[in-house]
């Protein structure tokens, strides 16, 4: 019988805050999710991101002003495993801080074996230091793997609700 | 919003054979633990058994057991044996539908059959019966 559980093996990773080095590995593993190369766009997060302080390798002092913002990778030594991208933000549409998560990826060979929880409770981690309790994130309705994975994680729909319109 | 009364029975009869690893129930048990019919919950779970969700188990003790994947089913993929939730992005019309106001009704309905069917799909068993715990 099938494992009803369904449960792969566990991938050992380390998560730190992304270094420029990475930048180029977490192109090619959002290429791999989306088929899209945005060079730009990542090397300029990176930017906004970590390279705002003199030492991004500084992951511990949790200054409001340096360290609000999180760019962090999964490695297996030099080798970038995944990526999750998160900040806090205070007071939009009158919501008390808390924090956001609006990236996240994995390499598709190492699916389903815990990269991806990991990043996850990194960032929640730092979140907590950062002194927020609660995380939120936007979706396409249609993207049900990720909404899974975030659903696995017990996170449920919050009290705001997205509106747009044509222009 | 309401589900039909076999759905539930799929549900909660899932949700318990689901829970832990080989548990095996007899249709008595659920239906007891749910106070729902002993007959209509049989209907049901042979529904399952016919997708390969559960499966008898003959003789003495016997019952039923989860034969699926806790990881890779999703609420949606048991609701949909029973009931569509999303009538109207199915196609189904009603009487007025077809004048200015029925598709503005048509519209908002959509939209909140779209937000059901995404939450449904994105729940999977796995994380339903830890969401269960959380309520114990």
């Amino acid at each position: 019988m099938a494992n009803p559980h369904g449960k792969n093996s566990e991938k050992k990773c380390t998560v730190r805050l992304a270094k420029a080095a990475d930048i180029a590995q977490v192109i090619a593993i959002d290429a791999e999710n989306t088929g899209l190369f945005k060079d730009e766009y990542w090397q300029d997060l990176f930017e906004r991101y970590n390279n705002r302080t003199a030492a991004p390798d500084d992951d511990a002092p949790l200054k409001s002003a340096n360290r609000y913002r999180f760019f962090l990778v999964a490695c297996d030594g030099d080798s970038v495993l995944g990526f999750i991208i998160g900040e806090v933000r205070a007071w939009e549409f009158g919501s008390p801080p808390c924090g956001w998560v609006f990236a996240i990826g994995v390499r598709n060979q190492i699916r389903q074996e815990g990269v991806g929880n990991t990043l996850f409770e990194a960032l929640c981690d730092r979140f907590r230091k950062a002194g927020v309790y609660k995380v939120r994130t936007m979706l396409a309705r249609d993207h049900t793997v990720i909404m899974s994975f975030f659903r696995s994680h017990g996170m449920m729909a919050g009290p705001f609700i997205e509106l747009e319109k044509d222009l | 919003m309401k589900l039909q009364k076999a759905t539930r029975c799929a549900l909660f009869a899932i949700l318990e054979l689901a829970a832990g690893h080989d548990r095996q129930l007899s249709a008595n048990e659920i239906a007891e633990k749910y106070g729902i019919s002993t007959n209509h919950l049989a209907k049901v779970l042979r529904s399952l058994g016919r997708v390969g969700l559960v499966e008898a188990v003959r003789g003495a003790g016997g019952g039923y057991r989860f034969s699926g994947n806790r990881r890779r089913t999703t609420l949606l993929d048991i609701i949909q044996l029973f009931e569509t939730i999303d009538p109207i992005r199915n196609g189904e019309r009603e009487d007025g539908d077809d004048t200015a106001e029925g598709k503005a009704l048509c519209q908002v309905l959509m939209e909140i059959e779209d937000t059901a069917r995404a939450t449904f799909a994105s729940l999977t068993l796995d994380t339903m019966i830890k969401l269960v715990d959380r309520n114990r």
